[in-house]
């Protein structure tokens, strides 16, 4: 597998969002506008790419039997460094996105990511792959977290397209995530198709 | 990948992992904490000016703390010139549509409120948040209101507070936790 599509696989073929259909749980909860969305998925691609680092790094001299524990320790660093980071440094999107920054640990992407590609392959490929899956995330949110900001209130990035008295609120709440992420998921896969 | 794993180099690696791992923690930590705490003041402090006439003293030097219905409102009173101009409070409420929110609530020397601004909230983006200051009129129409003479729940109860269209539960939340800090004021002896 060349380096590109090693980068590429993660935006379309195999899209954590809309393919592998992995890590719902932040992907519907923090989506409510497109900032939302693209300040989870940066916060995801950092965690990804240093956990992807440091286990193909270190792959050799863990034993077989507590690999698991020993990836959940070294990913759970990265997403507290993570938390503490944006905590000090950007505290109105920490204040948003909340909670979902210390559950990025049990995100199955990133121990997916590290135990099916990191400990397999060497440090170069494992940054390119969590690089591009952590990408694909990042648009597969912002996209999601667009639809939604533009059909519920009217704005996307904050911008007013037209004023929100006409948005739908469902998009805001719950069951717009799940009917806008059905939409896209569908439109994304006829299109990946061709 | 393909080691051998016995009890000691599995004891070993996870004595080892654990180690760095702690200890990079504790790095950034340090590296942090002052930051977080600027911000966290920064925050404070911002919404006390924001809520309060001019002022020369520094409130949150003086504030001082009250346990009512089992939280802590803080008191932070501002003057001028050695004269009292008003007294910001750190109110809160429980019952929001998501959980607690905080307030600051700035009152003048008569018991009017100055202006309010939001600390902290988990309400529904485009609904419930519609009740910090900038994203609609909501919180305007507190200002200047004195408690006394102005109910302080949404009209739908009897009270004289417009609630945000279809976030009711929100907008009393908000006028449960303003009155909170009302009545603490009265009780404080209003600013001193």
């Amino acid at each position: 597998m060349s380096q590109l599509t090693n980068f590429t696989k993660g935006f379309v073929k195999e899209n954590p969002v809309f393919v592998l259909l992995l890590g719902m749980c932040p992907t519907l909860g923090t989506t409510t506008s497109a900032v939302n969305g693209l300040g989870m998925g940066l916060a995801t691609t950092f965690v990804l790419v240093m956990a992807n680092v440091v286990i193909s790094l270190v792959k050799n001299v863990i034993p077989a039997k507590v690999r698991i524990p020993s990836y959940i320790v070294i990913i759970a660093s990265f997403v507290t460094m993570v938390d503490l980071s944006m905590a000090g440094f950007l505290p109105a999107l920490h204040a948003q996105l909340g909670l979902f920054i210390p559950l990025i640990v049990v995100n199955c992407i990133v121990l997916g990511r590290a135990e099916a590609f990191a400990s397999k392959n060497t440090v170069g490929s494992s940054l390119i792959d969590g690089l591009g899956m952590g990408l694909g995330f990042s648009f597969a949110l912002t996209l999601l977290g667009a639809v939604r900001e533009l059909l519920g209130s009217g704005k996307v990035f904050g911008l007013s397209i037209y004023p929100d008295t006409y948005g739908m609120l469902v998009f805001i709440l719950a069951p717009g995530a799940f009917i806008a992420l059905g939409y896209l998921t569908a439109i994304m896969n006829r299109l990946a198709k061709k | 990948m393909a080691k051998e794993s016995n009890f000691k180099n599995m004891t070993l690696t996870l004595f080892v992992v654990t180690l760095l791992a702690s200890a990079s923690l504790g790095f950034v930590y340090s590296f942090t904490k002052g930051p977080i705490e600027n911000a966290q003041n920064a925050k404070i402090n911002g919404a006390i000016s924001l809520v309060l006439p001019d002022f020369d003293n520094t409130p949150a030097a003086e504030s001082f703390t009250r346990e009512i219905d089992g939280g802590l409102l803080t008191f932070y009173p501002a003057s001028k010139g050695g004269e009292p101009v008003g007294m910001a409070i750190q109110t809160f409420t429980k019952n929001g549509f998501s959980g607690q929110i905080d307030l600051m609530v700035g009152f003048l020397p008569d018991g009017s409120i100055h202006a309010i601004e939001v600390i902290n909230h988990k309400e529904t983006p485009g609904l419930g948040d519609k009740m910090e200051s900038g994203k609609s009129d909501f919180n305007v129409q507190f200002k200047g209101k004195n408690p006394k003479d102005f109910k302080l729940s949404v009209t739908k109860d009897g009270g004289d507070v417009d609630a945000i269209t279809a976030s009711t539960i929100s907008s009393r939340a908000y006028c449960d936790a303003v009155e909170r800090a009302y009545n603490a004021f009265v009780k404080e002896g209003g600013a001193k």
